[in-house]
């Protein structure tokens, strides 16, 4: 099929590939855990030269830090809403953090210089493992604030307004970690493969406003991300009246 | 775990799940507790300890500026009532000295009939006086007259 000997072509490109690490019986996707140390070093070298000297008057780093602390208190303000917002900031904030870093530092490295046995380097998100995890743990968490904050009035959730909604509701619990998980992977993946077919292709000029947009659609993601994690536990934390 | 096929992999592919995903799911938590204890409780104290300077500052400013409105209306009571005091006073001297003209006038008029009065009477007695005295002359001069007459006969 020409299709397929298409994306054999694209053998360079190794979509599907994994550097796999053996430990004991569990197999790893090495080029995840690599990327993601590296970018999660990179974050938290720059915080902690952030807040290592930290003033009434933001000076430096200090702005950056406070702005972006800002940008995600209100984020999981407006979302979650006044009365728990605070125990899940950090939550939020490393979800949005860690998606972001991860789509830009993708994005941003050439990672693809570096050789490796099989497989190649790239965003973290790109891998369904990451999404998936970070999507679980959405899901584990809307349904702990619903329940630590409600108790057993949380399922009143499921029949409100009527109790028509009860399925809807229920699968609604398998729809948000397919649909978060799902679209980050996509969007990162996809956005990986065009920049790569376009370098494979043209080498020159034209893969760099893809890459912006690349850019653009990273940053995106990783909003969208936070804000519907906040959102469902803003949800789950909601009193209906 | 679940594994197949996928563009041609020979091992994997896209969908290929395995103990990436726990492991993934447990350092992003481990992440979770770091970056609170290293960037949003720091950032946290700094910004609202911040905020609650500020807050804190412009309510001061504001009690500050409500006491000096506070002020500047007693003050302007104040300066009203001096001023009527001023105006009441002001009123009340010339009342008084009106007064005293009046009564000086008076004195002064009274004095000037009594003295008139007196000058008067004067007149009058001395007047009397006069008459008195002529006509006692105007006697002993017909007394004289007559006596002459009475003689020479």
């Amino acid at each position: 099929m020409f299709f397929n000997s298409l994306l054999t072509n694209f053998a360079a490109l190794e979509v599907g590939q994994h550097l796999y690490w053996q430990i004991g019986n569990i197999r790893l996707h090495g080029q995840v855990f690599l990327t993601s140390w590296i970018l999660l070093g990179a974050l938290l070298v720059f915080i902690s030269l952030g807040t290592k000297k930290m003033g009434n008057d933001p000076k430096g780093l200090q702005n950056l830090l406070e702005f972006l602390w800002d940008y995600i208190r209100d984020l999981a303000r407006t979302q979650i809403g006044e009365k728990v917002y605070r125990d899940w900031m950090p939550f939020i904030g490393t979800l949005f953090l860690f998606v972001f870093v991860s789509n830009w530092g993708g994005a941003l490295i050439p990672w693809r210089l570096i050789k490796l046995p099989s497989g190649e380097l790239g965003a973290p998100t790109a891998d369904i493992n990451t999404t998936i995890a970070l999507a679980l743990l959405v899901s584990l968490s809307y349904f702990y604030a619903g329940l630590s904050n409600k108790g057993w009035r949380y399922f009143e959730y499921y029949v409100h307004p009527t109790p028509i909604m009860l399925p809807f509701k229920i699968l609604e619990d398998f729809t948000k970690p397919l649909s978060l998980s799902f679209r980050l992977f996509g969007n990162i993946l996809a956005d990986e493969l065009v920049v790569g077919v376009l370098v494979f292709l043209v080498p020159l000029i034209l893969p760099i406003p893809v890459m912006f947009l690349g850019l653009f659609t990273s940053a995106i993601q990783a909003l969208i991300f936070a804000t519907l994690a906040a959102y469902y536990i803003g949800e789950a934390v909601e009193e209906h009246h | 775990m679940l594994a197949f096929n996928f563009f041609g992999a020979t091992e994997g592919g896209l969908f290929d799940i395995n103990a990436t995903l726990p492991l993934m799911a447990i350092q992003v938590v481990a992440l979770t507790y770091i970056l609170n204890s290293l960037f949003f409780k720091p950032v946290g104290n700094v910004v609202e300890k911040r905020e609650k300077f500020v807050s804190n500052n412009i309510i001061e400013a504001k009690n500050k500026l409500s006491e000096v409105k506070k002020l500047e209306a007693d003050l302007l009571t104040q300066l009203q009532s001096a001023r009527t005091e001023a105006q009441r006073i002001v009123s009340e001297a010339e009342n008084e000295s009106d007064k005293l003209y009046k009564e000086a006038l008076e004195l002064a008029n009274n004095e000037a009939n009594a003295s008139k009065e007196k000058a008067r009477l004067e007149i009058e007695s001395q007047t009397s006086a006069a008459r008195d005295q002529l006509s006692k002359q105007a006697d002993d001069l017909s007394e004289l007259i007559v006596n002459r007459l009475i003689l020479e006969k």
